[in-house]
């Protein structure tokens, strides 16, 4: 805790300073000695500005590893420090205040306004009311609710996901170096975890704090990470590491269970289009002789069809080798519609996806003002699919 | 009722307005006495309670007992020791309160949500913030509601400590309507009895719902 309680910075929410978390030889049991422990001998070392998931299958130990780190569980043995200090020498309501925690039930107080909820932890902390009160409207903005409209309100006026943004909200108020979020998305339908997932990310990006992230979904994991820490019952730690490497390379056995025997496609979710070196596309313009697109298809390597575009180069469809036969010119209607376009950002698991479901070998790839940038292939998504499975 | 007089005499309650005040002004001090010392004990209860759970079955036995004996006899038992008293009537009128009081607390701080009481350690709140910031005004509802009731319930039994000389509406009730067959004083005081009764409980009630704004959009 070597940032002063009220260091703010200009950019406010935005600052991004995370913290180191290690964990050394940490082991947690909740009875007598001889009875199992919790956690055992867990060594981690989460880096600043990182997501930690903690992951495995219930009674794995990840929700007590995560609350020892803020102290609603005390470790039996071991050591826990954040930003280098021990959490045990310093006094644990100080510590929780600057930790952020945000939990499946979100647990907001029922008697207090939203902006209240907000204002909590710096309120603890004694800041100056101006000073939360602009806090607080920052924070609302940050996650998307509306701060007129939402301030006023009590909990239960609002949505469950509505509550799930209040409640990270909440977490983020006091700027703290490190969130632990434990199933911060498990209570919302899939659609709404989907975007809320994506929404933090997008935050993350911006505030770069260190969270813990503890959840029992694989995918969700991989999707989350920087890094995964898998355990397994007991408290035992079977992999750390990123989630493309584990899920190239599990460790053991029981990784390679519970990432699941789709681990090659899951890699898939890892990379997105952009990753991948784009073949060239061959183009055509209405209106140009069919021997001249002809003799450019034949030079080119690798596509047998030319694309056809339009004016502002946006894809219309493919031309195949039939409509170019024969002399003339090529017609504004000579192409098949119904190509598959895919963006830089959109994964690979995505775009192998509409790629099989559109029952064409390529995809054009189109920037946000949907021109093309080039071609990618099934085989150039199944090249990376190769790599993924080692065995 | 004595032969050749009305059943009720208004002109007596006009006449006697001054004595009927004073009258209800003593029947509520008595209560408030009763009320205010026993939410006092009973938040002490509560509290100890809260740390030692496993105290709240036998803290339920013994203060269902005390509410089970009648309280004329409960009366007639301290009177040796305490004497025709306000010590005596208010003993009596507490120990009636601590069953509805300390149930009340209790329910009202343990169905305060876990996942709150979760976040609000996980903020950092020491127990004692925890308390007075999240747990008391989450629980106020029930609290409230229990004091709404021993409060009723005490305006009532104020009535009985007349017996032992406390005043009060029960004074025109007993001394005044029954001992000298005056239907008039008997059915003043009861009446003035419910309308306090009635007052009281929707004050409490008014004054709740002015705390706990947040309950109500709960409800839409």
């Amino acid at each position: 805790m070597s940032a002063p309680a009220d260091a703010r910075t200009d950019a406010g929410a935005t600052s991004g300073a995370g913290a180191v978390v290690t964990l050394e030889h940490v082991t947690k049991r909740y009875g007598p000695p001889g009875t199992p422990n919790a956690v055992h001998d867990l060594s981690l070392t989460i880096r600043a500005g990182e997501i930690c998931v903690l992951v495995g299958p219930s009674g794995c130990g990840k929700t007590t590893t995560m609350k020892m780190v803020n102290r609603l569980v005390e470790p039996t043995s071991g050591r826990i420090t954040v930003e280098g200090r021990d959490v045990m020498a310093v006094p644990a309501v100080e510590l929780r205040r600057r930790i952020g925690y945000v939990i499946q039930q979100v647990g907001l107080f029922p008697h207090l306004t939203v902006a209240e909820n907000v204002a909590v932890v710096p309120q603890l902390l004694k800041w100056p009311r101006d000073r939360i009160e602009a806090r607080v409207g920052e924070l609302l903005e940050l996650v998307g609710l509306d701060a007129s409209t939402y301030a006023g309100r009590y909990p239960a006026a609002i949505s469950g996901g509505e509550r799930q943004r209040v409640g990270v909200a909440r977490a983020l108020a006091a700027d703290p170096p490190l969130m632990l979020m434990d199933e911060p998305f498990g209570a919302v339908d899939p659609i709404r975890r989907e975007r809320l997932q994506n929404e933090f990310l997008r935050l993350q990006d911006r505030v770069r704090k260190t969270v813990i992230f503890v959840t029992h979904d694989v995918d969700e994991a991989i999707k989350m990470a920087d890094r995964i820490a898998i355990l397994q019952r007991g408290g035992v730690l079977a992999q750390y590491d990123t989630p493309d490497a584990i899920l190239a390379r599990p460790a053991s056995e029981f990784v390679e269970r519970f990432v699941g025997a789709d681990r090659g496609l899951k890699r898939l979710s890892l990379s997105r289009v952009r990753d991948l070196a784009l073949m060239e596309a061959i183009t055509v313009r209405a209106g140009e002789p069919r021997a001249e697109v002809r003799s450019r298809l034949q030079r080119s390597a690798a596509p047998r069809y030319a694309l056809l575009v339009d004016d502002a180069n946006r894809p219309l469809g493919w031309v195949d080798a039939h409509a170019l036969a024969g002399d003339g010119s090529v017609p504004p209607d000579a192409a098949t519609p119904g190509a598959p376009t895919l963006q830089p950002e959109t994964t690979l698991r995505d775009a192998l996806s509409a790629l099989l479901a559109s029952g064409v070998q390529l995809g054009v790839v189109v920037d946000e003002h949907e021109k093309v940038l080039g071609l990618v292939s099934v085989d150039a998504i199944g090249d990376v699919l190769r790599e993924a499975s080692p065995r | 009722m004595i032969e050749g007089q009305p059943f009720f005499r208004p002109d007596w309650v006009v006449n006697n307005a001054d004595v009927i005040a004073r009258r209800v002004g003593e029947h509520l001090l008595v209560t408030v006495i009763a009320v205010v010392a026993g939410f006092v004990i009973s938040f002490a209860i509560a509290l100890v309670v809260r740390r030692y759970p496993r105290l709240y079955g036998p803290v339920l036995a013994v203060t269902g007992i005390m509410y089970a004996i009648p309280s004329i006899a409960l009366f007639v038992l301290l009177i040796p020791i305490t004497g025709l008293s306000l010590l005596t009537a208010e003993i009596a009128l507490v120990s009636y309160t601590l069953v509805i009081l300390v149930r009340n607390i209790v329910t009202g701080l343990r169905q305060v949500p876990p996942e709150v009481i979760e976040a609000a350690n996980g903020m950092g709140y020491t127990s004692l913030q925890r308390l007075r910031r999240v747990e008391l005004p989450i629980a106020l509802p029930v609290i409230v509601a229990g004091v709404r009731i021993a409060t009723v319930t005490t305006i009532g039994l104020v009535t009985i400590a007349t017996l032992i000389g406390m005043g009060g509406l029960g004074y025109l009730i007993v001394n005044v309507g029954i001992q000298r067959r005056f239907a008039t004083a008997t059915i003043t005081g009861v009446t003035a009895v419910v309308l306090l009764s009635v007052v009281v409980d929707l004050i409490l009630f008014e004054a709740q719902r002015r705390l706990t704004p947040w309950a109500r959009s709960r409800e839409t």
